[in-house]
């Protein structure tokens, strides 16, 4: 539901309760016949809908530390992830290395998988048979908090 | 090879690998390959184990304090019990389930029954294991499927499945005569779902080691001696279909499951009929004198009229505490139906499963446990307060009144499915 017009910005109320969201009609009413609304209701906007595609393999991490900066994942922020989605090169994903969880994009070419940070003051890593590697999710959403 | 009928359905179990542990693992990943043990609640016992906790020879059920030692010095990594970690997994997985087939039957936390109708030209085999992998790779929990023509078959299935992993590959059907032979010479009497320490005891007498001695028995002395159960069961394990979904044997869970006499789309129909479940759950509960820490509620449309929008949805609610309660199993499972009503769905099916079951405390308070209309208002006062003043300030007086104020959950894990500030931190 758009509640507050400004020039450069559009507010929408997002829905503030777990569930579906009630209903937002979208015609105008009109007394004396049955309303049409029925048929041309919809769904008040919901985040969940937005940011998880997939609600049975969707798990949330929070960054620690800059290494992704450059990829926009800051100290902080919160990842929504999907372990539901393939690896492949390109990706950002969640991956426990080594005894600790870490976030890094996948780079994978001839067979070699490296963690690249987004970051140049941290080392890209290859990752070879004597780590302990696991490819635990992938990163599909940043939530950034700027108030 | 002898098939049976080619148009019998087939049933499966999917049974999580210690389940409790493996959660653990999902968000520790350092703790694989580790003994694990969980403890009751209130840091009891242990309730629950890894394989190599079983392995190193941590009895189920072991008093900690006595334990303690012993488990520092195998190096046994010991946790409370997490139940909402547990309970989100597990919808996560029963819900992972329901994309397979539309008749499962939720057993407990850790275990559900599929039922395919109509899954001929299907490699049940290959099927099996999508299961287990679309399980392992979206909520990291492993699984087995046994699968086999009736319920009591298919539980032997997934204890072959589980006890022979690399042979198995977590996957066992058992399809023909031979196979349902084999297996029912392998599996002992004792590790046959629903045959009790008493009934073993009797059949043992009788020479029944096996699963195999027990269906050589005459239907009538079985049934004569024992019950229409008992029969069932001998039936189920001859290959004959008598244990239906939704007919639970054994009592790890207690379940109400009802198709309703007409479709109802209000909710208040439903709210009715949901709380009339959970307060039956409640009475059995008490009857046999445990308590559940969890309930699951499931409500599904009339699926046979498929020209209808169709919508199943079930949402498992934690309790914080075991509870026996009519009013608050009741309260909560109203609750867990109004979260997953779609208006304008045509309902024709829900139920009520209580789960996570524990024995109940003798010196609860029995205060609530009558239905009483004053409890409505008094429940969401209380509702009030301690939203007001977090961490549950006031609760319901049939509490182990100790527990009331600090349960012990010294070794708790985070809650990381559910709580915001419990989610895994990633460098």
């Amino acid at each position: 539901m758009i509640t507050y017009k400004s020039q450069h910005l559009t507010f929408f109320m997002p829905e503030a309760i777990e569930g579906s969201g009630t209903n937002f009609f979208d015609t105008g009413i009109s007394a004396g016949f049955p309303s049409p609304a029925e048929d041309f209701k919809e769904q008040r906007l919901s985040l969940d809908d937005e940011l998880v595609k997939n609600k049975e393999a969707t798990f949330y991490a929070k960054v620690s530390g800059q290494s992704m900066i450059g990829a926009g994942l800051d100290d902080n922020d919160l990842l929504v992830i999907d372990r539901s989605l393939e690896p492949a090169n390109n990706k950002i994903a969640v991956c426990f290395l080594d005894g600790e969880f870490t976030v890094k994009r996948l780079r994978v070419s001839n067979g070699e998988v490296w963690l690249q940070p987004e970051n140049p003051n941290y080392p890209i890593i290859k990752i070879t048979e004597d780590n302990n590697f696991v490819i635990w999710g992938i990163v599909t959403n940043v939530i950034k908090k700027v108030y | 090879m002898t098939f049976f009928l080619p148009l019998q359905s087939m049933y499966a179990l999917v049974d999580c690998n210690n389940f409790y542990a493996s959660c653990e693992r999902v968000f520790n990943p350092n703790l694989q390959n580790q003994p694990i043990a969980i403890l009751s609640n209130n840091d009891g016992c242990v309730i629950s184990r890894s394989d190599e906790a079983k392995a190193i020879g941590l009895p189920m059920g072991a008093p900690i304090f006595k334990w303690e030692s012993f488990c520092k010095a195998q190096n046994i990594k010991v946790f409370s019990s997490n139940y909402p970690l547990y309970g989100d997994m597990s919808s996560r997985v029963m819900r992972i389930l329901e994309q397979f087939t539309p008749d499962v039957e939720i057993y407990s936390i850790d275990e559900a029954f599929l039922q395919f109708k109509g899954f001929e030209d299907y490699n049940l085999e290959d099927y099996g294991s999508q299961i287990r992998t679309r399980i392992l790779k979206w909520t990291g929990i492993p699984t087995c499927v046994g699968i086999a023509p009736t319920k009591a078959l298919s539980k032997v299935a997934n204890k072959i499945a589980r006890k022979f992993p690399k042979k198995t590959k977590g996957v066992y059907v058992i399809d023909s005569e031979v196979s349902r032979i084999k297996a029912l010479k392998w599996i002992k009497i004792e590790d046959v779902w629903g045959i009790g320490r008493g009934l073993q005891k009797r059949l043992k007498a009788k020479g029944c080691y096996t699963a195999y001695d027990f269906t050589q028995l005459s239907d009538d002395w079985v049934r004569q001696t024992f019950s229409i159960t008992e029969w069932k069961l001998k039936k189920d394990l001859e290959g004959v279909s008598k244990i239906t979904l939704d007919e639970p044997i054994t009592k790890r869970s207690i379940a109400t499951t009802r198709s309703f006499e007409y479709t109802y789309s209000d909710i208040d129909n439903i709210k009715e009929r949901i709380s009339t479940f959970a307060t039956s759950c409640a009475e059995k509960l008490r009857k046999q004198n445990s308590s559940c820490h969890m309930v699951i509620v499931t409500l599904s449309s009339d699926r046979y009229k498929k020209d209808l929008e169709q919508h199943r949805e079930s949402k498992i609610v934690n309790f914080p505490y075991p509870t026996d309660s009519s009013l608050l199993i009741s309260t909560q499972a109203v609750k867990a139906v109004k979260s997953i009503y779609k208006s304008g769905i045509k309902y024709k099916r829900a139920g009520v499963v209580v789960t996570g079951l524990v024995p109940t405390d003798n010196f609860q308070l029995d205060l609530f446990q009558k239905e009483n209309p004053k409890h409505k208002p008094l429940m969401s006062a209380i509702d009030v307060i301690n939203r007001k003043y977090k961490g549950n300030k006031i609760k319901l007086g049939n509490q182990d009144l100790e527990r009331t104020w600090k349960m012990r959950q010294e070794r708790l894990s985070p809650r990381y499915t559910t709580n915001i500030n419990d989610i895994i931190v990633v460098k």
